[in-house]
């Protein structure tokens, strides 16, 4: 088990250090002078100097990467557009985000996980087959139509929740319905499967005839063990709806990360871009570690199989 | 029977969106380009099918040129990235050693990056453009191809085939393009067919966030506009949605289907 989070901890650092070297090459990437593109052909030649000198764009590459790595550590990366620290503009947007991703998450497991588990034990009947097409459904379709599908009927056609913004929770029923739906679609298919074969495990058999009843069977026995992989699933998925949030965000106007991100690149503020960029790849990737490392914690055959 | 009725109507949509692609030229009756200022937001009617949009161009003439562009990224993210995967997962498998280490080490690095979010930071600094969100989308694509080929490349390489191959002195490059590649297409296209999918999607995703064709409308341009008139003509939204939505349904679902017609074949063999 330690061996295994050492490796998986040290795995950390250097793909973390992968993503900010390719952050710190996008800027290289933009065709022609990266500072003209920023600021527009009828900038003066003083203000050109000025935020080259500010990039570091003026010092040779080997220097650029250290000063950059210096900036990033010591919060000094500044936002053109905002002209403040990178850091004080993102982080009220990451406390959006994370908001809206949890409330995704929660309105994913609570249509998602009740509906996986009846089509597992009402297999083949209608529920099933409804449960299968809405994981279908919710897997496909993509919330740049399902936002506005939902702003139409529930905003503008009834009247009962807001079109966009953050406010009350009334705001955030929207929004979560049209980042989960795609969680809620995988999650329902994969507490079907799951649960599907536990229900084929003969230590269920021998409860019930031990004479449990069947609600402690399925609810104590069996959906103990098909929960292993489905909060695999909810971690995994939590660090996609924190990386995947920008449309979502733009459709509501929410003001997380991902809006920024967008109306960063608009405003071509790259350091902001690169700034936001950064964030949204840590956090997925500390995620991803914390959801590896509970799933070695929670499932036994995970811990001894990489010891072996 | 319900079954091979649902793959009928898979390969029917998938027909009709290729044949609106290919002849969209022939099908429009007005120019997507074509606008009637006195009519916008106009809904639907005998003339113009779908409604007309905020400057009175057809939507469903802009919708069929749409399709072009995402079959067009679809398809060419999908080569791509399945031709720079396989031999990537090929030479991994076949050659073992260092050479696999190295790049199944900047195989989990591309992956532990979100893609849809590497693809907006690429256009961003390349700019918007068909061409660059091609790019965009391949950058991260191969990965999942390089991954499965990979796989694939160490079963079959144990197979008494491959042995007599070699042992009949078949060179690393023949062992691969003859005898391996034909042995793990199956897989491939089952994986293409789920990317195909993924890519008409983050293409739509791209262009509705302003990064993708500024020149050619798209279903993501299309549906971006259509959110500044919600109220006033729901239908900009909800055809071009409902076009993007039935794609990538038809291609999720031929992908669960190749897969399953690969496992029974699997099942026969091994009888």
């Amino acid at each position: 088990m330690r061996s295994y989070l050492v490796r998986r901890l040290l795995w950390f650092f250097p793909v973390l250090l992968g993503v900010s070297l390719l952050v710190f090459f996008f800027i290289h990437l933009i065709p022609g002078d990266p500072v003209m593109v920023m600021l527009g052909e009828s900038a003066r030649p003083a203000q050109v100097e000025a935020l080259r000198a500010r990039l570091h764009l003026d010092q040779p590459i080997h220097v650029q990467l250290m000063l950059f790595f210096s900036d990033l550590v010591r919060g000094k990366m500044v936002s053109i557009y905002f002209a403040r620290p990178v850091g004080e503009v993102i982080a009220p947007r990451v406390l959006a985000t994370l908001q809206l991703a949890f409330f995704s998450m929660l309105a994913a497991v609570l249509i998602a996980l009740p509906l996986g588990i009846v089509s597992a034990l009402k297999k083949n009947s209608w529920v099933d087959f409804s449960g299968r097409v809405f994981s279908l459904l919710g897997v496909s379709v993509p919330n740049f139509w399902l936002g506005p599908l939902l702003i139409i009927f529930f905003a503008l056609k009834l009247g009962w929740l807001p079109v966009s913004g953050r406010g009350g929770l009334s705001h955030l029923v929207l929004p979560s319905l049209t980042l989960g739906m795609a969680m809620a679609g995988l999650l329902s298919r994969m507490s079907r499967a799951s649960m599907l074969e536990v229900l084929s495990a003969p230590y269920l058999r021998s409860g019930r005839a031990r004479g449990l009843s069947e609600w402690s069977v399925i609810l104590r026995h069996a959906l103990r063990n098909a929960l292993i992989p489905i909060l695999t699933v909810i971690g995994l998925q939590f660090g996609a709806l924190l990386s995947g949030a920008f449309i979502t965000e733009t459709i509501f106007a929410w003001p997380g990360i991902g809006r920024l991100l967008i109306n960063a690149i608009y405003t071509r503020d790259f350091p902001l871009v690169q700034a936001c960029v950064l964030v949204i790849a840590a956090s997925y990737l500390t995620v991803n570690l914390l959801v590896d490392l509970c799933y070695a914690w929670v499932d036994a055959r995970v811990r001894l199989g990489r010891e072996r | 029977m319900r079954r091979r009725l649902a793959l009928c109507l898979v390969i029917l949509v998938i027909a009709f969106f290729c044949g609106a692609a290919i002849f969209a030229g022939r099908i429009a009756r007005f120019s997507p380009e074509d606008q009637e200022l006195c009519a916008g937001l106009s809904g639907p009617g005998h003339l113009h099918w779908l409604g007309q949009d905020k400057l009175g161009r057809d939507v469903f003439s802009r919708m069929l040129y749409g399709a072009r562009v995402s079959l067009l990224v679809g398809v060419s993210v999908v080569l791509i990235s399945a031709l720079v995967g396989f031999m990537v997962g090929a030479l991994a498998g076949a050659l073992g050693g260092m050479v696999d280490q190295i790049i199944m080490r900047v195989i989990d690095l591309l992956m532990a990056f979100p893609g849809i979010l590497l693809a907006i930071a690429l256009v961003a600094v390349l700019g918007p453009g068909l061409g660059n969100v091609i790019l965009a989308l391949s950058v991260l694509g191969w990965v999942g191809y390089a991954r499965l080929v990979r796989a694939q490349v160490l079963v079959e390489r144990e197979k008494a085939y491959f042995e007599s191959a070699r042992a009949l002195g078949a060179g690393k490059l023949r062992l691969i393009f003859r005898h391996l590649a034909p042995n793990v297409l199956g897989p491939v296209l089952v994986q293409a067919s789920f990317g195909l999918a993924g890519a008409i999607l983050s293409e739509a995703s791209l262009s509705f966030l302003g990064l993708g064709s500024q020149r050619l409308p798209s279903f993501g341009s299309l549906l971006s506009h259509g959110m500044n008139f919600l109220r006033a003509a729901p239908h900009l939204t909800i055809f071009p949605g409902l076009a993007v939505f039935l794609l990538v349904v038809s291609f999720n679902l031929l992908g669960d289907f190749l897969g399953d017609y690969l496992r029974v074949e699997e099942k026969g063999n091994l009888r």
